[in-house]
């Protein structure tokens, strides 16, 4: 345990990305960050860049033109990495399963680390979330509490 | 002291001034917006996270430049502490800041060349304004050393309090904040991606962030020589400007490339202008 692994649990930045939801997800995401909730306490910082980030943060299903961007992303992060999907839809596909263009949940695509349930996610389980997923990074990098 | 200690106690301490005060930044800034803010020792975790990331390379010219931006900017600060020449200083911290915006070109992401080419425009409004700044410090001191400085009894703060004002300038500028804040975009708003920091990543995200550590420790050095006699106050004075700068760039909205050009040359160095051509004058009434 070095202060590098203690470190990544300190400062996940994260990246969201918005498949073909509904946009309820993507706002409750951004919800996080308005000083009522102010995920920054934790050192989460919202980046707009694949390659600063550490967890992906993905909302909405699969459909088959999102599928290789998200992929590409996905490439994009350099390790160590963390997928998030938040809500209904990226975990399962939700009310859209089973349209002709969709594909699924996120982890059709990308291994998935954490799913955080809801439709929408509410901003407390998206931080529920993030923690969930900092917990198995921690255990990943040998620094579990 | 040998120079040699002096040197490798300033490259060891400065980093952590500039994570410390980097991170006071962020606490401050995030009171000033009502939140709670991160820990004081968050820019230390987010460094130390960034070197345990894999290096993803679009450009290995881009190493290069990165690293001569650090080293270039390591050595503008063994100037200061050494109290060498003010000038060499000053086109050093040019050479520096070219060397970040050819790492911005030397890839071929659009929004990483708009932040270089942002970058060339920062270079071109704070560094006449350094220039000046050096000379302002020639017509009072008599030299561009910095250990004559030292050795002024009346501090420079009281002859040369426009340069003063446009000295804070260039801080906003080298340290990136609105209104100034064109060639990175923080964060918080993503529509140049990040600009020129695009395209680095990982273990050379870490070298520029701990160069800006080295870059605010310098740039609050300069600003500190202007009451060099006793430092501490001009240390105060530094912080001071510091914590002036945070409330700077909550109350200002960015502004354009072309709108800081403007301001620089139109404003601050006329301030420097007028400075020096009325040490002068005073210079020739006391040789008359």
């Amino acid at each position: 345990m070095g202060i590098i692994q203690v470190s990544q649990v300190k400062s996940p930045w994260i990246m969201h990305f918005c498949n073909s939801s509904c946009n309820g997800c993507d706002i409750e995401v951004l919800a996080c960050l308005t000083p009522l909730y102010d995920v920054e306490r934790f050192g989460l910082v919202n980046m707009g860049n694949p390659k600063h980030a550490d967890v992906l943060v993905v909302t909405g299903p699969v459909n088959y033109r999102t599928a290789r961007v998200l992929k590409n992303l996905y490439d994009q992060i350099p390790d160590p990495k963390m997928v998030i999907a938040v809500g209904a839809c990226a975990a399962t596909g939700g009310v859209f399963h089973n349209c002709y263009n969709i594909l699924g949940g996120v982890d059709k695509v990308l291994p998935v680390d954490v799913y955080v349930p809801g439709c929408a996610a509410r901003p407390e389980a998206i931080i529920d979330g993030v923690v969930l997923a900092l917990q198995k990074l921690s255990k990943a990098v040998g620094v579990a509490k | 002291m040998n120079p040699v200690w002096i040197v490798i106690i300033a490259i060891v301490v400065a980093p952590f001034i500039g994570g410390l005060l980097a991170g006071i930044d962020r606490k401050v800034t995030a009171r000033l917006q009502g939140r709670y803010g991160p820990p004081l020792l968050q820019p230390f975790y987010d460094f130390f996270k960034l070197l345990g990331k894999s290096k993803i390379a679009t450009s290995r010219t881009q190493y290069v430049w990165i690293i001569s931006y650090l080293v270039f900017m390591v050595t503008c600060l063994v100037f200061l502490v050494l109290q060498l020449d003010l000038l060499l200083l000053v086109f050093l911290l040019g050479f520096a800041g070219v060397s970040f915006a050819l790492a911005g070109f030397s890839t071929k992401s659009p929004y990483s060349h708009f932040g270089a080419n942002r970058e060339l425009l920062q270079i071109l409004s704070y560094e006449p304004i350094l220039l000046l700044a050096a000379l302002g410090v020639y017509a009072q001191v008599g030299s561009f050393n910095i250990s004559e400085i030292f050795k002024q009894q009346t501090p420079l703060l009281t002859s040369l309090w426009p340069i003063f004002i446009a000295l804070l300038v260039v801080l906003t500028i080298k340290m990136r904040k609105s209104p100034f804040d064109i060639a990175t975009s923080h964060h918080g708003h993503q529509e140049l991606v990040k600009g020129i920091m695009t395209e680095i990543s990982g273990p050379y995200y870490a070298l520029v962030t701990l160069t800006e550590w080295y870059e605010l420790v310098l740039v609050l050095g300069i600003i500190s020589l202007f009451w060099a006699n006793p430092l501490w106050v001009g240390i105060l004075i530094a912080f001071a400007a510091f914590i002036l700068e945070l409330f700077v760039d909550n109350i200002n909205a960015r502004m354009t490339g072309g709108w800081m050009v403007r301001f620089c040359w139109a404003i601050a160095i006329v301030f420097c202008v007028l400075n020096i051509l009325y040490l002068y004058f005073i210079n020739m009434k006391g040789v008359l």
